[in-house]
């Protein structure tokens, strides 16, 4: 799996960073920058609280 | 490759043009003949023509033409196609040209790309202020209804003149009622365009290709051309030399006989634009060896793009034009995405501080940082264009930079820009 942000409907809340550091970080306008890596099977399970945290839906989890 | 080669086998598309205007249809039917028969070139033998002739996109991203119909005919529902003649770069002519001067070698393309996926209806988009396009339009279609040569049905849209008008998702968007403004992908057009329908959305130099591929075949293509890239090309070149224009090249050609064909290059040069404003500045040095291929192209971090290539004259400002442009990029985004609204903004302005002489010690390495962050991070390519834009002028011309950040604007900053700005639109976004 990887992960994926719809930037229209991303507005900068930055909760995924929060939630998935080891594969988030946030440029200097509170933007995510996501790893285009596959996700490890260990952080599978932050990376579907990560888009289920996200307040506009804008964090895709998606099968490669 | 020679100069002599552009002579002899050369021009294909603008081959019909004997005299200024529109080249009428009893011409253009002398020059090329008329369409094969549907029932010579059914649907699925043009897919597979499109792609023995490797033939891609000339809207700029180069994408395969056949992969695009095969994509449109596996979506369900009745297929659209439109022919995106809206030519959004500033410094481009060619689609103009086509619209204008070979309306019917486009007609026919785009026919023969309705027949290729099954749709019925072809919208032929084009910038709306560009009235001589229409006019020519207008008069192509009279006469193919006259002659009875097609069976799709034909309709004019008049898209908005922004930078990002002709983008694929912002013309759907436009033809559906909505803003010139990218949607995300997916769904791609391919899957969901117009009125939710398939969408084949194909620049109208490809379809001006399909248009001589389906009368002549695909050996006949690939006569011209690389192993890998075959056939020809339309450039416009535009500044340092004799005959700017818009010129059919072999594709793969070196730039020598590109730049004898428009008349030869005026005087010393300090570098070239290749690709527009998506493109990539190069130093004058590269003129020597560089082919207008892919690889060749890859191999300095460059790519044709939608086929402009400027010539830098030496007494001009490399800074000062590279400033003005990323302003203009930065003022043209669709104001939708975090990275590309914020980053362009900073870039354009840290920019313009460079070249007043009134930047921060850090800008350099600032427009380092954002110019790496920011590809791949909007719903469409602008900021990944504005960041190559700005970065290949940085590695080009890193003297001239230097030179303003320290000492500002130097005698030529206050020359007439080369590089065309459009007015600022009464835009809708």
């Amino acid at each position: 799996m990887k992960l994926r942000v719809n930037p229209i409907n991303c507005h900068a809340h930055g909760l995924c960073a929060e939630l998935l550091p080891e594969w988030i970080r946030l440029d200097e306008w509170g933007y995510p920058i996501i790893n285009p890596d596959r996700i490890p099977r260990e952080l599978e399970a932050h990376a579907r609280r990560a888009a289920d945290a996200c307040p506009t839906l804008a964090l895709l989890l998606t099968r490669d | 490759m020679s100069a002599a080669s552009i002579d002899v086998a050369l021009p294909r598309l603008l081959s019909g043009i004997s005299q200024p205007g529109m080249v009428q249809l009893d011409r253009h039917l002398d020059v090329h003949g008329p369409l094969p028969a549907p029932a010579r070139l059914d649907g699925a033998t043009l897919v597979e023509l499109a792609e023995r002739s490797q033939l891609r996109g000339r809207g700029g991203a180069r994408f395969p033409a056949a992969t695009k119909m095969r994509a449109v005919r596996a979506s369900r529902g009745h297929a659209i196609v439109v022919a995106n003649g809206c030519e959004s770069e500033p410094m481009s002519r060619k689609d103009a040209l086509l619209l204008e001067e070979l309306p019917h070698l486009v007609l026919d393309g785009a026919a023969l790309a309705a027949r290729a996926v099954g749709a019925e209806r072809v919208i032929v988009a084009y910038e709306g202020p560009n009235h001589d396009s229409r006019l020519s339009l207008e008069h192509a279609l009279k006469q193919r209804r006259s002659a009875g040569i097609d069976s799709v049905a034909f309709e004019l849209f008049a898209a908005a003149e922004t930078f990002l008008t002709g983008q694929e998702t912002s013309l759907v968007s436009q033809i559906n009622g909505g803003l010139p403004r990218p949607s995300f992908i997916p769904p791609r057009p391919t899957q969901r365009g117009v009125r939710r329908r398939p969408t084949l959305v194909q620049n109208v130099e490809t379809l001006a290709h399909l248009a001589l591929i389906a009368r002549h075949g695909a050996d006949w293509y690939s006569g011209l051309g690389t192993e890998t890239e075959p056939g020809s090309t339309l450039v416009t070149v535009l500044g340092a030399v004799n005959a700017p224009g818009v010129y059919e090249i072999e594709c793969g050609t070196a730039l020598e006989p590109l730049f004898a064909a428009a008349g030869g290059v005026r005087g010393a040069i300090a570098g070239l634009l290749i690709g527009g404003y998506f493109g990539s500045w190069l130093p004058a040095a590269v003129a020597s060896e560089l082919e207008l291929s892919d690889a060749s192209l890859a191999r300095h971090n460059a790519a044709l793009g939608c086929g402009v290539v400027v010539v830098l004259p030496s007494g001009a400002c490399p800074v000062a034009e590279t400033v003005r442009v990323a302003i203009y990029l930065a003022t043209e985004t669709a104001n939708q995405c975090g990275p590309c609204v914020h980053g362009s903004a900073a870039i354009a302005r840290t920019l313009h501080g460079i070249a007043e002489g009134t930047a921060a010690a850090s800008a350099l390495a600032d427009l380092g940082r954002w110019t790496s962050i920011l590809p791949g991070r909007g719903a469409c390519h602008l900021p990944d264009g504005l960041a190559h834009f700005v970065s290949t002028a940085l590695r080009t011309f890193p003297a001239a930079f230097d030179d303003h950040a320290r000492h500002g604007p130097c005698e030529a900053c206050s020359a007439p820009a080369l590089l065309h700005i459009p007015p600022p639109s009464k835009k809708l976004r």
